[in-house]
Formats: structure tokens, C-alpha cells, sequence
């Protein structure tokens, strides 16, 4: 059934849908759940609250240095579980495929997105294909759904609800890769890989952090907007102010440069592999310690600090000295990074 | 490995703003004409750092602000029309018209492309034979040498399907409009990138004439700050003249080739400015021996009435003579997601700069 290129036969529901489903997702997907073959996934979830949460993805190109669209589709969900102090355990799958799609590159992305799985221990339970007509969408997009269970006494973590002034602020690492990488694909910049996308399944070394039991009062990945809409989204959220040294973001001085000829700022790009904790400034060091254990956590270092001025604001005090305010991303940076 | 951070030393920061603070008697206002200093004096947080009667304005110099509400109407039309391709600068189609952007009419279907140089609208004219590319020419003297190549380009090479719809202005009849309507000035930092094509001729007159201070300033926090230092001295020393910070860049004769370039292509023109109204040889046309490539005169299209903004006050921004926070739609009605104004659309705008990064914290 190697034929070269999707065709519209392959969503009809018929025989060449079911071979696509065995001769593809199934050989790469694998698991007990999803060769069952049922209409739904049976899943026996482990005592706690369940996390639920879905994701679509669009990027463009599909392959970019350092992932694809499959690994992004992972990573994304598996984090936004992850962040939320659960842990991930089945995800949903769905493909909307443009007819004429090259069968090699769904391959690629299928494959990678089996790698990223097994990588995060999650299994890939359920899924859906549909073919549109050449035209009606670019490629490929694909929907993942996640489930997890939370621990109950980290329900706070998604809400900043015990986010308290004197609290520090820490990012596993280098801020702005990912959008960047992105960029320089969809621009054919010759960078010579100096920049590839941090796109990572985080769950377990946010899993270690919690099994040390570091009292972490909030938690959020900084994908879309950046690490900027997120403080501020913290900051109006609390109530609270946010202090923030540009001297200590991490930023690499590749990013920067491409930063300032394009004219974009590293704290609005997007990232696929960070997570910002906020905790008690005594647990502060010792949670660096832990994250820089972890392969995705080696850079890991506090960059602010919350505090009882300004409530609601993020204000930064610039590399040169002076004082401004941070505020959220207005409308795109950059389209269709994720 | 970073070569901005030798003009970002905090040590040498502080000297300047040192040496500023020590010399600086009495009460200034200094405009900066560019929006790349606009948006870089918000972002590294530079009014914090000077003493309280230091003021810097903000002027008309970014050009997408200046930009007439009639001139985005007339390219919504042109996208309305059936086989053109309109091709342009980022900040352009967000930018609010009479009833509608480019960015509504992209949404609708309409092909519009977002280019990084003028010579990818000739490519794109290229690969559409059977469509007329119109790229929207915005700019100072900085960008209007670009588009007058991509310009002879096509001319010399009969890319006929090519054409460009100017909207090019020039900075030095604003700059003498601004103190000759009374803005209450001392001096310009003057705008780097459009010095290095023009050089210092263009501001003899602010000088000489209007007895201004003027400096030709980077772009970097200490070009910024050094600048802002000769600007004092020269206001202290009652010594005002035209002096050129950005010395590695700027050369007192501009970029010849670019200038003969640059009028080789576009001839002067009557051109209205948001705020300014119509400023006599203010801005560039296609001559006459390029006509074939200029949309103005070869795609007639009915353009709506011109309907401004409701109580926006870019215009007043725009002279220096109001602050964006004196608008009262600024942060409510109109913010960088929902710009009731050109100067909210640009991160190079006024409205935005204040918008993101605020004054003083």
C-alpha cells in the first residue's frame, strides 16, 4: 500500500483508511489500548483528580531544527499536564492531513511523535484521521488531547493561589530558542544549527522536583507569548509585583543577535521545552539543584523575584540600569510557531 | 561575542548619565525624529535614568504613523480588486483605515503578502505573470533608496506586472514645520539610519537658522545617552550646531550612490502627514520615465471617504506637543491588540512605546 501520496481516500473510512491506520499509526503507536480497536480508549485511571487538556498544531515548516509538528504535538500537551503538578498518562491523537501530503513526511512526524511519547512514558491511546482537499489546510495539523492524575495537595499549582511576595521565580533554561528556530526555518537562515527548538517533554523532571517535595506555588510553560505574558498574566492574577533583572534572564547570545536584526524580543518568543516555577525563596537554590539534574534543566536559574510593589505589574530593571514596565504580547510576534 | 553589549556598559551608562546630570542647568526638551529611538529609549528604560527637566519628545518619524488614513483606504482598494497581489511591510496591515485594514481584507481572502525587502515583491511579481504586484512604498530616506532599486530593477529587466504605490517621505520640511508651528523644542536627536543616506546637509537650517541643537544619533543606549550629552553642551554653550555621535556610521556626506539612486527614481511632491496636514516637496512620486511602474497613475480604483479616528490624537502625538497619555482613548479604547490609532499599531510608535515599556516605574 506504499502509494507516494495522501488522497482523499485515505479519510473515507474505508479500506484505505484502515490500511493507513494499521500500516502507519498503528505500527508506530503501538500499545495495548490503542490495538484494541474500540470507538474509545478504556482507561483505568489511578486514585487523584484527573487533568484534562487539549492542544492543536499548525506549525510551520513541519520540520524545524531540533523537531517537527509530531514532537511539538507531544511535548506541548504532555507539558501543559505536567505544569499543572500532574502526571501524564494516555493522550488522544488527530490528523488532518492535505490531500497530495508526501506519505514519507506523515511517516517522519508519526514516528517522531512515537519516540516523544515513549520518551515521556505516556502512551498514545486514541486518535482520528481526516484528508482535506488540496488547499483546505497547509499540510498537516494535528490535535492531541492529554489525561493525567494530580496529586490533591498540588491543586494550588495552577491556580498561584499561595504565591506569596519574597517568593523566587526560575526557568529551567535558555528563553527564545524554539521561536527562533522557527523563525530561521521558515526564513531558510543559514545559522548552521547554532539554534535548534528546545521542544521536550517535561514531565519528569518536574516530577522529580515534586517527589523532593518543593513546596512549588506556581507553575506555567512559556509557549505562546513567551516568558513575558505569562509574569504579567502571574502579576494581574496575585496581585502582586514581579521584579525582574534583564541582567539574569537566560537568553543565548545567538538568540539575542537574531533578536535585535529582526527586531524581536527574546522575552515574547515562544518556548516548547521551559517551565517557570515560582517557590519559597529558602527552597529557591535547592530547587535550581534539582532541575539542573535533569538534561532539560542544565541552564535552570532564578531570574525574579515577587514582591509587594507595584501590584500587578512586571517591571524590569534594563541591562543599563534604567526601569521599565513589561508588558504582554499584542497580537503575533511570529505566526504559527506551534 | 555580542557586539551591541560594548554600547549597553552599564559603567559607561552611568558616566554619561553622570556627566548629564552635572552639566544639565536648566529645563530642555529634546525630539527624537526617529521611531527606532523612540522604541529604544522606552525599552532600556533611558527617562528613568535622566534628572526630572530633561524631557524627550517623540516626533513624527515613524512612518507607518504618518501614514495617511486615505492612503491605507486606497490600498485597501487596490487588494479589492481581482488579480493584484499586494505586497508589504509587517506593521502596514494592521494599521487602522476608514473602514477597514489590510489585515480584514487578508483575512477575506484577499492576497496579501507580508515581504522583508522590496526585491521579494519583484520575485513574487516574477512568479505571478498573470498578476499585478503592487509592493506599498513606506519610508523615510532610509528605505525609499531600496525601493527605488527594486524599482530600476524591474524596470531594466521589464517586470512589467511590478508596481509600487508610494507613500516615501522626506524628515527635513517636518523637522522646520515642527519648530515653525512652535513646538516648544531645544534640539533633535536626529535620526541615524536616514543621516546615513542623506548625511548632515539636510539639518543646516536647524542649526543655523533656527538656532537649534542637533545631533545625528545610534541606536544603543549609549549612543543614545552620549547624544543626549552633546545635545546639553550644546544648549548649556549656547553653541548650537549640527554634530554627527553616530560616527560609525554616518559619513557628513550621506551615501552618495543611495542619494543618485534615490533621485535618479522618485521626484518631490506636495505629501500630507498625520498631525502636519500637507507639507509642501515633502514627499517622493515616481518621475515620469518610471510611470509605467506606478500604481497611482497606471490602476485607477475608487477609494471611500476618508474617515478619521474619533477623538485619536496621533496627530498631536505625533508633533510632540501632546504625550500618548493624554489621549483618552489611550489603554482603554485603544491598546497594541485594538489600535484605534497608527501610533498604537508600530512597536516604532509613540502610543506603543508608552504603551509597553511606560515613562518612568
Amino acid at each position: 500500500m506504499r502509494k507516494e501520496t495522501i488522497l482523499l481516500g485515505h479519510g473515507s473510512g474505508g479500506r484505505m483508511s484502515q490500511e493507513l491506520i494499521r500500516d502507519l499509526f498503528m505500527k508506530h503507536f503501538g500499545g495495548e489500548v490503542l490495538t484494541a480497536e474500540t470507538d474509545a480508549a478504556l482507561l483505568e485511571l489511578p486514585p487523584g483528580i484527573t487533568v484534562f487538556t487539549t492542544d492543536s498544531y499548525v506549525v510551520s515548516p513541519l520540520f524545524f531544527p531540533g523537531g517537527d509538528i509530531g514532537h511539538l504535538a507531544v511535548c506541548g500537551t504532555v507539558n501543559d499536564l505536567a505544569v499543572s503538578g500532574g502526571s501524564p498518562l494516555a493522550l488522544s491523537a488527530s490528523f488532518i492531513l492535505e490531500e497530495g501530503l508526501a506519505l514519507e513526511e506523515l511517516e517522519r512526524v508519526v514516528s517522531s511523535m512515537a519516540a516523544t511519547a515513549r520518551e515521556a512514558g505516556v502512551a498514545i491511546v486514541t486518535g482520528d484521521t481526516k484528508v482535506v482537499e488540496h488547499g483546505s489546510c497547509d499540510k498537516l495539523f494535528i490535535n492531541t488531547a492529554g489525561i493525567g492524575v494530580l496529586d490533591p495537595q498540588y491543586r494550588g499549582i495552577s491556580h498561584a493561589r499561595d504565591v506569596q511576595p519574597g517568593d523566587r521565580i526560575i526557568v529551567n533554561g535558555f528563553l527564545g530558542d524554539h521561536g527562533v528556530a522557527v523563525l530561521a526555518a521558515r526564513q531558510h537562515l543559514d545559522i548552521s544549527g547554532a539554534i535548534v527548538s528546545d521542544a521536550a517533554p517535561l514531565n519528569k523532571m518536574i516530577g522529580r522536583v515534586l517527589e523532593e517535595k518543593v513546596p512549588v506555588r506556581f507553575m506555567r510553560d512559556p509557549t505562546r507569548g513567551g516568558l513575558a505574558t505569562l509574569l504579567c498574566d502571574l502579576a494581574e492574577r496575585t496581585s502582586l509585583g514581579i521584579e525582574l533583572p534583564e541582567s539574569s534572564l537566560p537568553v543565548r547570545p545567538e538568540v539575542k543577535n537574531i533578536c535585535e536584526v529582526f527586531g524581536f524580543d527574546p522575552l515574547y518568543l515562544a518556548n516548547e521545552g521551559k517551565v517557570v516555577m515560582v517557590v519559597p525563596a529558602e527552597d529557591a537554590d535547592r530547587t535550581v539543584a534539582l532541575l539542573r539534574q535533569d538534561p532539560h534543566g542544565r541552564e535552570a536559574c532564578i531570574i525574579g523575584t515577587i514582591t509587594h510593589d507595584h501590584p500587578g505589574k512586571v517591571v524590569m530593571e534594563t541591562e543599563i540600569g534604567g526601569r521599565r514596565i513589561v508588558d504582554m504580547l499584542a497580537g503575533e510576534q511570529l505566526p504559527r510557531i506551534c | 561575542m555580542n557586539h551591541f553589549e560594548a554600547f549597553r556598559e552599564r559603567e559607561i551608562v552611568q558616566r554619561l548619565t553622570a556627566e548629564i546630570r552635572r552639566i544639565s542647568k536648566r529645563p530642555v526638551a529634546f525630539m527624537e525624529v526617529c521611531g527606532g529611538h523612540t522604541h529604544a529609549i522606552r525599552k532600556f528604560g533611558i527617562p528613568s535614568l535622566l534628572p526630572e527637566h530633561i524631557t524627550l519628545l517623540s516626533g513624527p518619524g515613524c512612518p507607518v504613523c504618518v501614514s495617511a488614513t486615505s492612503y491605507v483606504d486606497q490600498a485597501v482598494a487596490y487588494s479589492r480588486l481581482p488579480d493584484v497581489i499586494i505586497a508589504t511591510f509587517g506593521d502596514m496591515i494592521r494599521i487602522p483605515g476608514s473602514t477597514s485594514s489590510l489585515d480584514r481584507e487578508k483575512a477575506a481572502g484577499h492576497d496579501i503578502r507580508i515581504v522583508w525587502s522590496a526585491l521579494d515583491a519583484v520575485k513574487i511579481a516574477r512568479e505571478n505573470p498573470g498578476k499585478r504586484v503592487i509592493l506599498l512604498a513606506i519610508g523615510f530616506e532610509t528605505t525609499a533608496p531600496v525601493t527605488a532599486g527594486a524599482l530600476q530593477y524591474a524596470f531594466n529587466n521589464k517586470v512589467e506586472n511590478f508596481f509600487i504605490y508610494s507613500a516615501h517621505k522626506i524628515m527635513p520640511p517636518t523637522m522646520e514645520t515642527l519648530i515653525d508651528e512652535g513646538v516648544p523644542l531645544d534640539g533633535y536627536l536626529a535620526p541615524g539610519h536616514v543621516s546615513t543616506i542623506t548625511g548632515t546637509s539636510i539639518y543646516e537650517n536647524i542649526a543655523s537658522k533656527y538656532g537649534k541643537a542637533c545631533v545625528i544619533a545610534g541606536f544603543e543606549p549609549v549612543d543614545i545617552l552620549e547624544s543626549i550629552l552633546m545635545l546639553v553642551r550644546q544648549v548649556e554653550e549656547k553653541k548650537p550646531s549640527v554634530e554627527i555621535q553616530y560616527r560609525r556610521v554616518v559619513r557628513p556626506e550621506g551615501n552618495i550612490p543611495a542619494l543618485r539612486m534615490m533621485n535618479e527614481v522618485y521626484g518631490l511632491r506636495d505629501d500630507w502627514w498625520r498631525g502636519l496636514g500637507i507639507l509642501p516637496a515633502s514627499g517622493l512620486a515616481p518621475r515620469e520615465k518610471y510611470a509605467r511602474h506606478d500604481a497611482e497613475r497606471m490602476i485607477p480604483v475608487e477609494v471611500e471617504e476618508t474617515i478619521e479616528p474619533k477623538g485619536c490624537i496621533c496627530g498631536e502625538v505625533l508633533k510632540g506637543v501632546k504625550k500618548p497619555v493624554d489621549c483618552p482613548l489611550f489603554g482603554s479604547v485603544c491598546t497594541p491588540a485594538t489600535p484605534a490609532g497608527a501610533c498604537m499599531v508600530s512597536p516604532e510608535g509613540a502610543c506603543q512605546a508608552w504603551y509597553k515599556y511606560e515613562a518612568k516605574v
